[in-house]
């Protein structure tokens, strides 16, 4: 059984202007000691998927349907009791901005021996203790000093390591990193990259690694989720994803980033702009975009599709090829299209 | 109007169209009541760039990358050394006042660089007012409508505000305003930073572009290193206020020779896996000391592999090691054998 289980997942944001689907209907299963990569630009749902499963959706966001298990057990619905018991302890999560995550009037120790207080049976020298452990294993040097400062006091990439001290300080089976270097430079990024990398193999848990940046997916992960407009369009393992991409916003994606072989030609860009999430089109979420969108594209939305056993996808270029090619009986068609009454418009 | 092209540059003529000489920017920063010390944001930076090249500035923050893109359009008053434009120094307010018509820049947040209380066309007029350019009403209409439509805007845009805008869309009102004046040189700094991946390969091309069409020369700040690489001729590579590397994309990228750039290099995530796990990262400990005490001698000396005693005495002399690649080290010889 996976650690994880995500199915058909479904949250919304009620605004004045209307229901705002961030993560329309997605499913994926995380299995123990892996690295899952999810990928997409802003507004794709990434964020909103890790706030899902630790609910701490803000404001008007609400789960409005879909399950997620943790060792078999829904949290969907469960209950705030049920979900303190599980965040910290058994999920953890990072965040993009380290300074805004600490807060600037306790010391580091009081902060990291809080969280350790609140979900062990520690007493408080146990906890001070244990706190000084975990920094020196994310490698802050002088840590009996280090705990009587404040988080004005350490630079970006040290807050972002005592916030990865903090967050498995309880040894959680899964840690979420959303976007946690996203905002340190690249020298400092490496670090805690491979700190991570590190940790991971050293404590044996899982992380979802969420990202705007293929470059630390491929580092990183072992499987990705590339998600546009709060849908999945592929996922499979980092090799597959990478090297053998089969929706079209995936390929998009690739041709997009600047590499060496591209300096002094014309990149190949998405054209247009990312989609308006109050106006979604009742097809593919990515056909208003996509350079090779058909009829059916922008009337039906492509269902998950196997492309093999370590590899999905929804396109229906994938379709239209697989019939081609014989691989897909034209009959077996209708089973690919989403049948849904306001689908049909 | 008459759209009034430049002369069709596509390779960079050999002729400096900005030389920076010694270049320093001291901040008084308060320490005490009655006390300040400076803060050496730029300290003796020099470099050309060359009409319609591109020169990659690239570093992590509080390098000074952008001090020096601001200090050369004089946004910051230079505490010393000199900026020359086409040769000729850019000294009292008259010349200050003339290179701000042949050089701008675009800013890096589309968020906070437009007036939210200015409709797009006075955004785009306003470098037009400022500077006089436009005898009436209609000539300033007929220029705000070309330079929309050289960065891909809709002319019914022009009514709007800015927040009706995405982020790219914003980016692009930024960079009209700043072809408004018909400039030579642009400073960009970190333009496509704040853009999503698709959205940020829309703008470098636009900028690849608009430098073929106009001529323009770019000083391009940028700390994402695979931008820089693909869209500049040249990079220096900063660090705590100094370059401390200088050459063409090609050799800085495939053979770096500074310890420095070798490990700002490797930090790079490279969007390919076997390649990520095959990469041996030159992995830098601890963070860039505050250039408020910055170490004596070489700047890089904390965190450098190599270091020896006299890395400490002074500082290394930015050296032409070979044609048009400059390094800044004492230890170079030993490092690349």
């Amino acid at each position: 059984m996976a650690l994880l289980e995500v199915k058909d997942l479904r949250t919304s944001f009620f605004t004045d202007a209307g229901e705002v689907k961030a993560v329309n209907g997605i499913s994926f299963e995380l299995d123990h000691g892996k690295v899952l990569g999810i990928v997409g630009e802003s507004g794709s749902g990434k964020s909103v998927t890790a706030y899902s499963i630790m609910q701490i959706l803000a404001g008007t966001g609400r789960i409005v349907g879909g399950s997620i298990k943790l060792d078999g057990e829904e949290l969907v619905g469960s209950g705030e009791n049920v979900m303190k018991t599980v965040r910290g302890n058994k999920i953890s999560i990072i965040f993009q901005d380290p300074m805004t995550s600490l807060n600037p009037t306790y010391t580091i120790g009081k902060q990291l021996t809080e969280a350790i207080l609140l979900h062990t049976n520690r007493d408080r020298k146990q906890a001070w203790d244990r706190a000084l452990e975990m920094l020196r294993l994310v490698n802050v040097n002088d840590p009996e000093r280090r705990m009587k400062q404040y988080p004005h006091e350490f630079s970006g990439g040290m807050r972002q390591r005592v916030m990865i001290a903090m967050a498995l300080a309880c040894e959680p089976d899964i840690l979420i990193a959303d976007e946690p270097t996203t905002a340190l430079d690249v020298t400092i990024q490496a670090q805690i990259l491979e700190l991570m990398a590190r940790l991971q193999k050293e404590l044996g848990m899982a992380i979802i690694m969420i990202t705007h940046d293929l470059g630390v997916v491929a580092q990183l992960c072992d499987e990705v989720i590339v998600m546009y407009a709060g849908s999945i369009c592929e996922q499979g393992t980092a090799d597959e994803i990478f090297y053998n991409p089969h929706h079209e916003y995936t390929k998009g994606l690739m041709r997009s980033i600047p590499t060496a072989d591209t300096a002094g030609k014309k990149l190949r860009p998405i054209t247009g702009t990312p989609i308006d999430l109050l106006n979604m089109p009742k097809g593919c979420p990515f056909a208003p975009r996509c350079e090779n969108a058909m009829k059916i594209c922008i009337t039906k939305r492509c269902e998950r599709m196997e492309i093999n056993s370590d590899h999905a996808a929804s396109c229906w270029l994938n379709v239209k090829r697989g019939i081609e090619n014989g691989t897909i009986s034209p009959d077996a068609f209708n089973d690919f299209a989403v049948e849904g009454g306001d689908d049909r418009g | 109007m008459i759209l009034q092209w430049k002369a069709v540059m596509t390779v960079a003529e050999n002729r400096p169209l900005i030389e920076v000489k010694d270049l320093k920017e001291y901040f008084n920063i308060n320490t005490g009541m009655f006390r300040s010390r400076p803060l050496k944001a730029v300290d003796g930076v020099s470099f050309t760039i060359n009409k319609g090249e591109t020169l990659g500035l690239v570093g992590e923050s509080g390098c000074g990358k952008t001090t020096v893109g601001r200090t050369i359009l004089h946004l910051y008053k230079p505490t010393g050394g000199e900026i020359r434009y086409e040769g000729r120094q850019i000294k009292t307010k008259e010349d200050i006042r003339n290179f701000r018509k042949k050089a701008t820049m675009v800013f890096q947040d589309p968020y906070s660089s437009l007036n939210p209380r200015m409709t797009v066309s006075d955004i785009i007029g306003e470098p037009l007012d400022v500077h006089n350019l436009c005898s009436s009403k209609e000539e300033r209409h007929d220029r705000i409508l070309e330079l929309m439509d050289y960065v891909g805007l809709n002319s019914e845009h022009a009514a709007r505000y800015a927040h009706e805008f995405s982020g790219g869309q914003r980016q692009r009102i930024g960079i009209a305003r700043a072809l408004a004046v018909n400039p030579d040189f642009i400073v960009c700094d970190e333009p496509v930073s704040a853009l999503d991946v698709s959205i940020q390969a829309q703008v470098i091309n636009m900028f690849d572009e608009l430098q073929e069409k106009l001529g323009l020369t770019y000083l391009f700040i940028a700390h994402d290193l695979l931008v820089v690489r693909h869209i500049s001729d040249r990079i220096a590579v900063m660090y705590l206020g100094r370059m401390v590397e200088l050459a063409d994309a090609a050799a800085i990228y495939d053979h770096p020779l500074h310890p420095y750039s070798k490990s700002l290099l490797s930090a790079v995530p490279v969007p390919d896996p076997k390649i990520a796990r095959a990469n041996k990262r030159i992995a830098l400990t601890g963070d860039i000391p505050s250039p408020l005490n910055a170490p004596s001698g070489c700047p890089f000396r904390t965190r450098c592999p190599y270091a020896a005693e006299k890395c400490a005495e002074s500082m290394p002399p930015f050296e032409e090691i070979s044609k048009g690649h400059f390094v800044a080290c004492h230890r170079l010889a030993e490092i690349n054998r």
